[in-house]
């Protein structure tokens, strides 16, 4: 074999996208659904639930800090070895292709800056986990933060969804043009429903239930 | 109408050149008469006949290569109208006018439309491209070919290195070491056939090294763009399919 072979990271690339960050962005998208069903309350136990998880460092680990790692420096690579020629050739499949590789890039910037807003913020101690709804509220009612959250999580979402398409392809599971027609149908309907619960959440932290627990966040969120 | 002269139709070109593999590109404009069912190439042959630019210079004669002249050599491909394609079965009644030519370049130029795709050749013996039957006696008939299975290799066998693939892929490129659609589609071939099939590991290992399979993006220009209709992704995840089986038996070690 080639000393320097790109079909493993390539391989190890697609699949961490999959497991566990595919899984990742569900979980994520139903904790913050329930600050949409249960208020505040929802939002504190969703968090409260998988802050008692057992081995819950590894599991952040292992399941989402190495993996995104190197599924966004890879990726970035990967972004950067494409030509983007959607002026030549204007078919749905290169745009999903091009725009793989922007949302690509949009949510590798969006994940480090909101990551440095919460998870950051809890582990210097500056927040705890029981005051993210509040600091949620602070950033969904700040105009220019919400345009640009809105930005990151369809970005976010679409990457995941048109990831699953290609991920079905590039491990030989939808071979056919049908099978991968009806793929694509099934991941942008999926899409559709992330977008929309990804946005219901953000905008449920505009709430005013979620305001008390704004104030104790509100020293360090002017420092962002 | 009686009229016994009537306006000469002509035929308007926009061709990028360049003089040689590292001089810069630059473009020129022609008109040649018309004339009914004419094609690109028929067009680029009345320039070498009179090599006049539309403002009447004198310039040399653009130089292209073509051969078969009816789609199935693959030489004369080249961007009409920003898309690959070749020259022979470009009829100019269906080409929207002023028409732009220029190289593909995917590939090194070596003079006006001439381009070297070497690369496309190296590719199929990389991958092993070809059935072995050579023995020291007589092999015997090999196995026969199912005749389903022989009518879709018969589609994937169309293939005529053209290079359109290569030029439609946006992971083609020299940043990229991908290896291009032709040269799966044709693993995908003669693992086909029940000759082949015994070496089709050979070529799946070929494919599993730098610069191979993974280099796809599912663009999936290539399919669109292929001027024999291949079913250029089919075979791409197909290969995808095997490729991870074979990856997974060479882990477990069986």
């Amino acid at each position: 074999m080639n000393d320097r072979n790109s079909y493993f990271p390539r391989k190890l690339h697609s699949l961490l996208g999959v497991i566990p960050l595919g899984l990742f962005i569900v979980e994520h998208m139903l904790t913050n659904f329930s600050a949409y069903e249960g208020g505040p309350e929802g939002f504190k136990d969703s968090v409260a639930f998988l802050n008692g998880l057992p081995l819950v460092f590894f599991l952040e680990l292992f399941g989402i800090w190495l993996p995104l790692l190197f599924h966004g420096v890879y990726g970035l690579y990967v972004a950067y070895q494409s030509n983007l020629n959607t002026g030549r050739f204007q078919y749905g499949r290169n745009w999903a292709f091009t725009m793989q590789r922007i949302t690509g890039v949009v949510t590798f910037i969006f994940v480090v800056w909101h990551l440095y807003q919460t998870r950051y913020q809890v582990m210097v101690g500056n927040v705890t986990h029981e005051e993210l709804g509040g600091v949620m509220h602070d950033v969904a009612n700040s105009p220019f933060y919400l345009v640009l959250y809105i930005i990151g999580v369809i970005a976010a979402t679409f990457h995941f969804s048109n990831g699953m398409w290609a991920f079905l392809v590039s491990w030989g599971i939808t071979i056919g043009p049908r099978a991968q027609r009806i793929s694509s149908y099934i991941w942008m309907g999926v899409f559709v429903i992330c977008s929309v619960m990804f946005l219901m959440s953000l905008f449920a932290f505009r709430g005013d239930e979620f305001k008390e627990a704004a104030s104790a966040a509100l020293a360090w969120a002017n420092l962002v | 109408m009686a009229e016994t002269t009537t306006a000469q139709k002509s035929v308007k070109f926009i061709i990028e050149r360049q003089d040689a593999p590292d001089k810069p590109s630059y473009t020129e404009e022609f008109e040649i008469p018309y004339r009914p069912n004419m094609n690109v190439i028929g067009a680029l042959m009345e320039i070498q006949r009179n090599p006049k630019k539309s403002d009447g210079s004198s310039t040399a004669p653009v130089c292209w290569e073509s051969n078969c002249l009816e789609e199935v050599c693959g030489a004369c491909s080249m961007v009409i109208n920003g898309k690959p394609r070749q020259a022979c079965s470009a009829l100019i009644d269906q080409l929207q006018q002023p028409i732009r030519l220029q190289p593909m370049r995917t590939f090194p130029v070596v003079r006006d439309l001439v381009i070297n795709r070497e690369r496309m050749f190296n590719a199929l013996k990389k991958v092993k491209a070809w059935i072995p039957i050579d023995g020291t006696y007589d092999l015997g008939p090999g196995p026969r070919m199912a005749e389903t299975k022989r009518q879709w290799a018969y589609e994937l066998s169309k293939c005529m290195t053209c290079g359109v693939c290569l030029e439609s892929c946006p992971n083609v490129n020299d940043r990229n070491s991908f290896i291009g659609p032709a040269a799966i589609s044709q693993v995908r071939l003669f693992n086909a056939h029940p000759t082949g099939e015994m070496n089709q590991e050979e070529r799946l290992d070929a494919l599993m090294t730098d610069g191979g399979i993974e280099g796809c993006g599912n663009s999936q220009n290539c399919v669109r763009s292929c001027p024999k209709g291949i079913p250029l992704t089919t075979s791409i995840a197909a290969i995808n399919k095997d490729t991870t089986k074979h990856m997974f038996k060479k882990w477990l070690g069986i």
